[in-house]
């Protein structure tokens, strides 16, 4: 994957180690833990939106299902944790394949309302099916995350457990897109009919992104509803899906690095806003617009240009 | 159903592969009675021909002929309305492009389709793309399978870039060089695909004199190596110099094809370039 | 109540909010032929004819005609600011940007009218009464009939401005084709301006109409948008007939849903019978599909 990588993820690893010594409060880790989870999610969203050229508007459908069914596993049929998670990733992973097929034939707009409709359908089924899912109230007592009994019960040792795993996942990416297919996606976000004629099967890419990037959305749901012990279907809804294509595109599309930054700032961000009350929706709104207008690159390509040296044709991207 | 297809003829494909090539004049490319239309307009009208191997077979005709959509059409860009195309004796219509791409056909575009997005290196790694296999789990994990075929791509992509005098230049973004530069990064990346056939779309549009010759140069060169060439051109100055066979094209159907000397006396042929 | 009357019933109620959708879906569509994006602040427009309508007739008392039309022109005024500043400044013209672009502004709207109007729903009077008539054995609120007819009074107003002016006449030359637009001397700019401050004018239209059924509040753009955009696709995106005929049987689909299975589903029904319709014939009902040149 590159020295730089390599560096980056040493210096990332290192940040990750020792963060918690610095901070002051519980209320600080939950944050840095729902974004590690974030990450997550966004990383795999990024895949799709930068290596696969597809755009997906419903991903909180996603996320919703891995919380909700490895929440149903392990509470209503006892299953125990792991097999619980990676089962509702699978389930999730087939419904990702089959509404991917049809889906990801469709383009532009009609690709953003198959998947945002997807996402609304998702939520409605989540409020309603109220003896399965328990409805607006949400779900409650789902057991907490445990390794061979040990169990992570406090929010520190959640902190190690979560970057751990996100951390996991952006090494697999960094070195999936360091790779022939990583390659092969490249080359069909940026010119599906030319990777095609270089033999490039690009349905069958673009299908197995999707149910990649739907599977990490799982992951991240069910790690969010054995971390909080409760689940409700507002996380759940397309605003949730519109903050994660956020993070890709302030983060920088196609950049991994940028998602995990994006990530952090915009699950951070929310919470530093809490203190102006009212406004708080407001000022988001205006932040993400001049963000977006200014920094159409995403925050991390543009920092990173300011602290290279640029030669005349121009750097390689990682 | 297609895909069981597919998979026969990748089969029949392997067993025709280990014949190495094909040897001289044994007909690698039959075109049968092709109609495409475009609504309602006719591109390709029952067109026929057939190509032998280890040739330079320039395709020709006025503009609106039907050339590009033809290279489209054998490329399974677009699907015929009737007729049938064979490669090797296989019928490939049904196809899609990347079938046809792993079967043996690589194409480039007549505005050079590089992925600007990447570097002129792995422009032609993702070439190879076709010929090597390793996947998702493979890519994710960074498995030793993995790493061996990445070292064998580079160095098959550097080794071609060298043929082509482009390795200087690996590390460049591909938008970044120039435009003869640019058209032979799509030969070379179609190369990569290690074509039975190859097709070109106009590789000398928009050069000069000297990149013209060059470009001539290097089709010679290739053709050398045993490549069978299908080229659609306008520059008949390239066209007589380096060409085997032309067929000309007019109106979606074939007015002639011979020897260049013959097509360029030949009369419905002038007539058709000077709209009498 | 015999079946069929129930039928209709619902018919007529889903051909009501069915034409609110309509106008919602041709704002959508007036931006998209002028630019290629989605405008997700679209839904906004309609939240803020509602709020702007009730601040002018109910909280300054201004009388019914003026209210409407100050609102009107208010929330244009909203459209066009949108272009001339976010979209028209930002660096990137790639469509993804722009759109999320237009997800910032309509969050920024909605902040602001919590601001401004607190988050408590908010309704208006009905324009002509609430005695019920009767048609035909359903009932029919009168302020259904405002909806219908002002309805189609907007799209023949549009229909006349597109195919006889000269100015909707390049607004179509535009959505057809930009740079011929431009070449034959058509201000494109000015255009897509005007676009937007359309889309505006509309959503206000729509939201004043729709108000009095459903009440208002800051949020209510979000689904409205939804909805309207839903509408927009099923019938053809891009074609005016089409977010017509869209809009419409969105509304009747929605009723349907909510009369014959359960109003919970409703929702969920409108949205999986669009699921449907895309996945079957992708260009929308009235749409026209694409062969692409190489």
């Amino acid at each position: 994957m590159g020295t730089k990588n390599k560096i980056y993820l040493l210096i990332f690893t290192l940040i990750i180690l020792t963060i918690p010594a610095a901070l002051q409060n519980n209320y600080h880790l939950m944050v840095l833990n729902v974004a590690a989870l974030n990450i997550i999610v966004v990383i795999g969203l990024n895949l799709l939106i930068g290596y696969a050229g597809q755009i997906s508007l419903g991903h909180a459908a996603f996320f919703g299902l891995g919380a909700y069914l490895s929440a149903i596993f392990t509470v209503t049929f006892g299953l125990p944790l792991w097999p619980a998670i990676i089962l509702a990733m699978a389930i999730t992973g087939m419904i990702a394949f089959a509404i991917g097929i049809p889906t990801l034939k469709l383009e532009g707009h009609y690709l953003v309302m198959a998947t945002l409709g997807f996402n609304i359908i998702i939520y409605i089924v989540m409020i309603q099916l109220e003896t399965v899912t328990g409805g607006p109230s949400g779900f409650a007592g789902i057991p907490r995350l445990k390794i061979a009994g040990f169990v992570f019960d406090s929010d520190l040792k959640i902190y190690y457990l979560l970057w751990a795993v996100s951390s996991g996942v952006l090494l697999l990416a960094l070195n999936l897109i360091h790779s022939r297919v990583g390659r092969a996606m490249a080359a069909l976000s940026h010119n599906e009919i030319a990777a095609r004629c270089a033999g490039i099967d690009t349905e069958n890419y673009k299908v197995k992104i999707f149910v990649i990037s739907a599977a990490l959305a799982s992951l991240a749901g069910s790690l969010y509803a054995h971390y909080l012990t409760f689940i409700s279907p507002g996380t759940f809804s397309f605003f949730y899906s519109i903050q994660v294509v956020t993070m890709v595109l302030i983060g920088g599309i196609g950049s991994l690095w940028g998602s995990v930054l994006g990530a952090i700032l915009l699950t951070i961000l929310p919470e530093i806003l809490h203190a102006a009350k009212e406004y708080n929706v407001l000022i988001y709104g205006i932040i993400l617009m001049v963000v977006l207008m200014f920094f159409p690159q995403g925050l991390f390509p543009g920092i990173a240009r300011v602290f290279q040296k640029r030669k005349m044709d121009g750097q390689a991207e990682f | 159903m297609a895909k069981r297809n597919f998979k026969i003829l990748q089969f029949t494909n392997r067993l025709l592969m280990l014949e190495k090539a094909l040897p001289e004049d044994k007909t690698i490319l039959e075109i049968r009675e092709i109609t495409l239309r475009f609504g309602g307009l006719e591109a390709l009208n029952g067109l026929s021909f057939s190509i032998a191997s280890h040739q330079i077979v320039s395709i020709i005709g006025p503009n609106g002929a039907g050339k590009t959509t033809l290279l489209n059409a054998i490329s399974g860009v677009y699907p015929l309305d009737s007729g049938e195309i064979f490669f090797r004796g296989m019928p490939i219509s049904r196809l899609k492009s990347f079938q046809i791409a792993a079967l043996g056909v690589n194409r480039t575009f007549q505005q050079a389709q590089l992925f600007s997005n990447m570097t002129v290196l792995e422009n032609v790694m993702v070439g190879m793309h076709p010929r090597t296999k390793s996947g998702f789990l493979g890519g994710m994990l960074h498995l030793a399978d993995e790493r061996r075929e990445e070292k064998m791509i580079q160095e098959k992509a550097k080794t071609l870039l060298n043929f082509f005098g482009l390795l200087a230049k690996a590390d460049w973004m591909a938008g970044h060089i120039s435009i003869a530069e640019q058209k032979r990064l799509e030969i070379c990346r179609a190369m990569a695909g290690e074509p039975e056939l190859l097709l070109l779309d106009e590789p000398v549009a928009g050069l000069n004199i000297r990149e013209t010759e060059a470009m001539g140069d290097l089709i010679i060169q290739l053709k050398k190596t045993g490549q069978t060439i299908i080229l659609v051109e306008h520059n008949m100055h390239l066209v007589m110099g380096i060409s085997d066979w032309l067929i000309v094209l007019h109106h979606g159907s074939k007015i002639g094809e011979g020897h260049p000397e013959e097509m360029q006396q030949d009369r419905r042929v002038v007539e058709a370039y000077l709209g009498a | 109540m015999t079946l069929s009357l129930q039928l209709f019933q619902f018919i007529l109620s889903g051909l009501t909010t069915g034409s609110t959708y309509a106008l919602i879906a041709i704002g959508f569509s007036l931006i998209h032929n002028a630019t290629g994006i989605v405008n997700f602040a679209q839904g906004e427009f309609v939240m803020l004819g509602g709020m702007f309508m009730i601040t002018f007739y109910s909280f300054l008392k201004l009388p019914m005609l003026p209210a409407f039309i100050l609102t009107v022109f208010s929330v244009a005024a909203v459209g066009l600011l949108l272009e001339i500043g976010p979209i028209r400044r930002a660096k990137s013209k790639e469509i993804l940007i722009l759109v999320m672009i237009t997800v910032g502004a309509s969050i920024s709207i909605k902040g602001l009218s919590m601001i401004l109007w607190g988050k408590n729903p908010m309704t208006l009077p009905p324009f002509s009464g609430e005695a019920p008539l009767f048609f035909y054995g359903a009932v029919i609120m009168p302020q259904s009939i405002w909806i219908f007819g002002i309805t189609v009074g907007v799209v023949f107003a549009l229909n006349y401005f597109f195919k006889r002016t000269m100015t909707g006449k390049a607004m179509r030359a535009v959505a057809a084709s930009r740079r011929s637009a431009m070449l034959t001397g058509i201000p494109v700019d000015r255009m897509i301006l005007l676009s937007f401050t359309l889309s505006g004018a509309l959503g206000a239209v729509a939201g004043m109409i729709l108000t009095p059924i459903t009440t208002t509040s800051y949020d209510v753009g979000v689904m409205l948008g939804l909805k309207g955009f839903s509408a927009a696709i099923l019938g053809g995106y891009g074609s005016m007939p089409g977010a017509v005929a869209g809009g419409l049987l969105l509304g009747v689909f929605e009723s349907l849903g909510a009369g014959l299975i359960s109003s919970e589903y409703k929702d969920a029904v409108a949205f999986l019978v669009l699921l449907i319709i895309l996945f079957l014939k992708p260009s929308g009902i009235l749409g026209r599909g694409r062969l692409r040149r190489v």
